[in-house]
């Protein structure tokens, strides 16, 4: 293990570890911690430029209550879900089969389709923007939670056929070549033998898509315009305009904002670190 | 092919082709998005360039005169030339996060107790939306009561306007995009640094390897992976940097921390944004770098595959 | 002789729906897309619609409320596609790119009935594109000095009314360790604001207009001197500092705390300063100092406005919405104290009792007689707005570079009008 396990160095070494630690969190995380603090203290307390000190009285309900009973904001999370969820299934439901299709088989184009796949996934937003843009306006499906989905499965298919390519590659081939022994279709083969190989891949694919696409900003600005559709990073925006000025109010809304995709992960952490750092080694 | 053999006849044609057709019905719908949504806008990207249109009446063909506009800008050391100077401040210091995530990753690759909520906790800032990160960094760096001048206070320092004033606003940006960027870093570092082969570090121990030299010739070696990931998703980052700029200062103090992602945005759709073939254009130059760093990341995967 | 026959029925059409307003029972969906996001706007223009909707009970109405700032982007888009039957939106060149579009219903045909002509002809100009009215005002505002009276009286201070008491009064507030404005240009706008008064009172009207117009060099040594003006201000120390970082909302408890004397502002700001606590003790207006003698007065009224655009599905309920809206009565009550706090566009409404409201009107109706601007952002071009306030805004952080400013400008004029 490297550095040194820090139990086979000196007394003192140790002591100064585990003192650190915490330390090194606080101020990790400080500017969190202090949006944390905001959100609980009373306006009273900016306008007496008490910003730091402790809250004056604690006004977290109020707060809270104010984001989740009047205004949007519980619109803008139900939207974001909406929105989320779909695409996590679709983009997830797209990917396995383009995965296994380029994983599986050999065909003269397969290496540059997969390229295709994993080039588009690196482009810069700005350069689809404007027909995407276009394209969702003819559809009808502009400042729709379904103009924003559809346009998401498709750009996420990029990243997840390569993740899920590079799983499929990694299962034993030989399973394969003994259900084609068998006579069993290519279709079964796919639904019965590959895909309850993939679960791993899936859930880690879920995860990670379903924090990308929570804390999508440019498309919810570029796709819709409204609470009836917006996503809550577009509708925080919208928020903080009506309460400018408010912190406390700003803070909690921000907090709100942050928690699905926080919880997400800490529910299902393993999953998401698989997902994120596959590939990372070899 | 072994399947054959006892195959009826009258097997239909699907049924022998079956391994060809496969991939591509496998393919079709994925594939067929992805052309629909990402390929196609791209060259259609390409075309508007040449036509100046302001999003709501008839396209007029220009040819070449928005690139020549640019070029007057890069000249004139106007907002095209603020953009992309911000885009390569961008470039470098965001890498950073990489020895900084690993630094972190080296800090937290302990056993003690409760080292997993430690980890956990320090990658959290990756899980929130830059949206939050960006408001979180705006009351940081608040001139009046933000964290930071509180900070510098302590040391009879400050105040600071950092995204008031020109010179640092970039910085400041920057910044607040490393906080969460490191925390990518530092996790992925963390799974590398599990995978290193104990034995080595031993052999290289008895060697009398330690500390630093081990950690070059020993350890990163071994973390290449990692770092060729790590050193990927944080140019995209780099380059993709939009959110914290639109929620921190609109481009702002007077367009100084612009960068081309934030400006094609800025002169396509913004409030006063008319421009969709200008920002067509932007949107081209910056797709013509991102293009450079996809031909690299492409040819070490054709290696790769070719290698295997 | 074809079109002279439609032009009667149109007149017909008009006279008909004059006399029984009501007795066409109008039906089906009419949908109002608006930007007044705010809490208190917000509510007035709601209680409005349901009055609205309470005379039409066989109209579904639907009402979408979009963040204002947002508004400013999305436009363009809901004009385009899933086009709502009725929208907000602001008079003069702001118009302009959706009317030249097509976007925009005419409705000159309203303009042309009595009711509207004769009560509302003093906004029909901002209406006014090509000879057409492209919707009709709801309300307007002026823009001027709002100032802490105590802080006046605690300095022995009276309200100036030429550039050097002006600027003797300054002084004496910087002395007293408060800067003399408040302002946030975080957004640009505030600035554009400034530069309105101090470009109008430099060198008048007409020459602002033809600057807008993009007519008038921005090296030319008038604007110099506009700018040399705002610069006394700036060396001084008269603005807050850091207002680079503020929005305007951000940049009121400067005012509200004592830190700055006065905000030059629109009665918008009357509101939220006196939410923060102020009595009417402590605040008060002037009007914008006289700076050069030999011009004459013109104000910032920036006009609020309804819109129909042409791809709405229900143009006749629209259209009898926007009758609605100007109408006498609705103009007094949405724009009284207790709602928008702003002055009624029909000349047969009544001002709210309001000190602000009352000495607006007075202002606008008998002291400008250099003419009423709209607002920067709403005079000059889109393209043109944005690079000058960006350009306002870089000089009041940095006055020594003017002239950089300037020509930076200078070469955006040239392109942008050009084309």
């Amino acid at each position: 293990m490297f550095p040194t396990p820090i139990e086979k160095q000196s007394r003192p070494a140790q002591i100064t570890y585990q003192a650190l630690l915490p330390v090194a969190l606080l101020l990790w995380l400080g500017p969190l911690l202090a949006v944390a603090l905001f959100s609980v203290k009373p306006a009273a307390d900016f306008t007496n430029a008490n910003y730091w000190g402790l809250p004056s009285s604690f006004e977290g309900a109020f707060n809270y209550g104010q984001v989740f009973f009047n205004s949007d904001m519980p619109r803008y999370l139900l939207n974001s879900f909406m929105i989320t969820i779909p695409t996590v299934i679709g983009a997830v439901a797209l990917s396995t089969m383009t995965g296994f299709a380029l994983g599986i088989y050999k065909f003269k184009s397969n290496i540059w389709i997969f390229f295709m796949f994993v080039a588009g996934n690196f482009v810069p937003f700005q350069i689809l923007m404007v027909p995407v843009r276009d394209l969702t306006l003819e559809l009808g499906l502009y400042n729709t939670k379904t103009g924003l989905v559809l346009f998401h499965i498709a750009f996420q298919t990029g990243f997840c056929t390569l993740f899920m390519r590079n799983f499929i590659r990694a299962l034993p081939f030989e399973l394969i070549e003994a259900a084609r022994v068998e006579g069993i279709s290519e279709w079964r083969i796919f639904w019965y033998v590959v895909l309850p190989l993939m679960k791993p891949a899936i859930a880690a694919l879920s995860v990670l898509i379903f924090t990308f696409i929570w804390n999508d900003f440019f498309w919810a600005v570029v796709l819709t315009q409204g609470p009836e559709s917006q996503p809550v990073t577009a509708g925080i925006t919208s928020f903080n305009a009506q309460y400018r000025a408010a912190y406390q109010l700003m803070s909690a809304g921000s907090i709100v904002a942050a928690l699905p995709p926080v919880a997400m992960f800490f529910l299902m952490q393993k999953h998401f670190i698989a997902g994120l750092t596959l590939g990372a080694v070899k | 092919m072994t399947v054959a053999v006892d195959v009826p006849e009258q097997e239909s044609w699907f049924h022998k082709n079956q391994q060809r057709l496969a991939p591509w019905l496998f393919l079709a719908p994925g594939l067929l998005f992805f052309l629909v949504y990402v390929i196609i806008p791209v060259f259609q990207s390409f075309n508007l360039s040449l036509y100046e249109w302001d999003g709501l009446g008839a396209a007029e063909y220009v040819g070449f005169r928005n690139y020549e506009d640019l070029y007057w800008e890069w000249v004139d050391r106007d907002a095209f030339y603020v953009s992309l100077k911000n885009n390569l401040i961008w470039l470098v210091l965001y890498l950073l996060a990489i020895p900084a995530g690993l630094f972190i990753a080296l800090f937290l690759n302990q056993t003690v107790w409760g080292i997993r909520l430690y980890k956990s906790l320090f990658f959290f800032p990756f899980v929130i939306s830059q949206v939050v990160v960006g408001l979180v960094f705006t009351w940081f760096y608040d001139p009046t009561f933000g964290l930071l001048n509180e900070f510098l206070g302590l040391f009879g320092m400050g105040p600071l306007n950092v995204l008031g004033d020109e010179r640092f606003v970039t910085y400041g940006i920057i910044f607040a995009g490393l906080w969460p960027q490191t925390a990518y870093c530092m996790i992925l570092y963390l799974t590398g640094l599990n995978a290193v082969d104990p034995e080595q570090i031993e052999a290289a121990r008895l060697d009398g390897a330690k500390g630093g030299r081990m950690l070059w010739h020993v350890i990163l070696p071994q973390l290449r992976p990692a770092t060729f990931i790590a050193f990927v998703v944080t140019i995209i980052g780099a380059l993709r940097s939009f959110d914290l700029i639109s929620i921190m200062t609109q481009g702002g103090p007077f367009g100084s921390s612009r960068v081309l992602a934030y400006y094609m945005f800025e002169v396509a759709l913004s409030e006063y944004g008319f421009r969709m073939g200008y920002g067509a254009a932007i949107a081209v130059v910056l797709f013509l770098i991102m293009l450079c760093f996809i031909a690299y990341f492409l040819w070490s995967m054709y290696r790769e595959e070719k290698g295997h | 002789m074809h079109s002279m026959f439609k032009r009667t029925a149109a007149a017909l059409a008009a006279s008909v729906a004059l006399a029984a307003p009501v007795a066409a029972e109008l039906t089906g969906e009419l949908r109002i897309f608006l930007d007044t996001s705010n809490p208190a706007p917000r509510a007035t223009m709601e209680a409005m619609i349901d009055r609205f909707a309470a005379q039409h009970p066989g109209l579904e109405i639907e009402t979408t409320v979009i963040d204002r700032e947002a508004y400013k982007t999305q436009i363009r888009n809901f004009l385009t596609a899933d086009t709502p039957d009725v929208a907000t939106w602001y008079a003069a060149n702001r118009m302009k790119p959706y009317v030249e579009a097509g976007l925009f219903e005419d409705v000159s045909d309203l303009w042309a009935e009595p009711e509207i002509a004769e009560n509302l002809a003093s906004t029909k100009g901002a209406m006014t594109i090509d000879g057409k009215q492209w919707g009709v005002p709801y309300t307007y505002y002026q823009w001027g000095v709002y100032y802490r009276k105590d802080i006046f009286d605690e300095l022995g201070l009276s309200e100036p009314t030429t550039w050097e008491e002006e600027k003797a009064n300054c002084e004496k507030i910087v002395a007293s360790g408060r800067a003399c404005y408040t302002i946030g240009t975080k957004f640009l706008w505030t600035a554009g604001g400034w530069f309105d008064y101090l470009n109008m009172r430099t060198n008048g009207y007409e020459f602002h207009n033809q600057l807008a117009n993009g007519e008038i060099s921005w090296e030319d040594d008038r604007v110099k001197q506009t700018f040399a003006n705002w610069k006394e201000l700036i060396d001084m120390g008269a603005f807050i500092d850091n207002h680079q970082t503020y929005s305007w909302q951000e940049a009121l408890p400067f005012m509200v705390n004592g830190e700055a004397a006065a905000y030059l502002m629109g009665n918008f700001a009357v509101a939220p300063l006196r939410e923060a606590g102020l009595t009417d003790d402590q605040l008060d207006f002037y009007q914008f100092v006289s700076i050069n003698p030999d011009v004459e007065l013109a104000e910032d009224a920036p006009t609020d406005t309804f819109h129909i655009p042409a791809n709405a599905s229900n143009k006749e309920a629209a259209r009898e919405f926007l009758r609605f809206v100007v109408s006498p009565d609705e103009q007094t009550e949405i724009n009284n104290g207790a709602n928008l706090g702003q002055l009624p566009v029909n000349a047969k409404s009544s001002v709210d009792n309001d000190k602000f409201l009352l000495q607006g009107f007075e202002m606008l109706s008998s002291n400008s007689p250099g003419g009423v601007a709209q607002f920067w952002d709403r005079d000059a071009p889109a393209e043109m707005a944005k690079v000058s306030m960006e350009g306002f805004q870089e000089f009041m952080v940095k006055p020594d570079d003017a002239d950089k400013v300037l020509a930076k400008l200078e070469r955006a004029r040239q392109r942008i009008y050009d084309n």
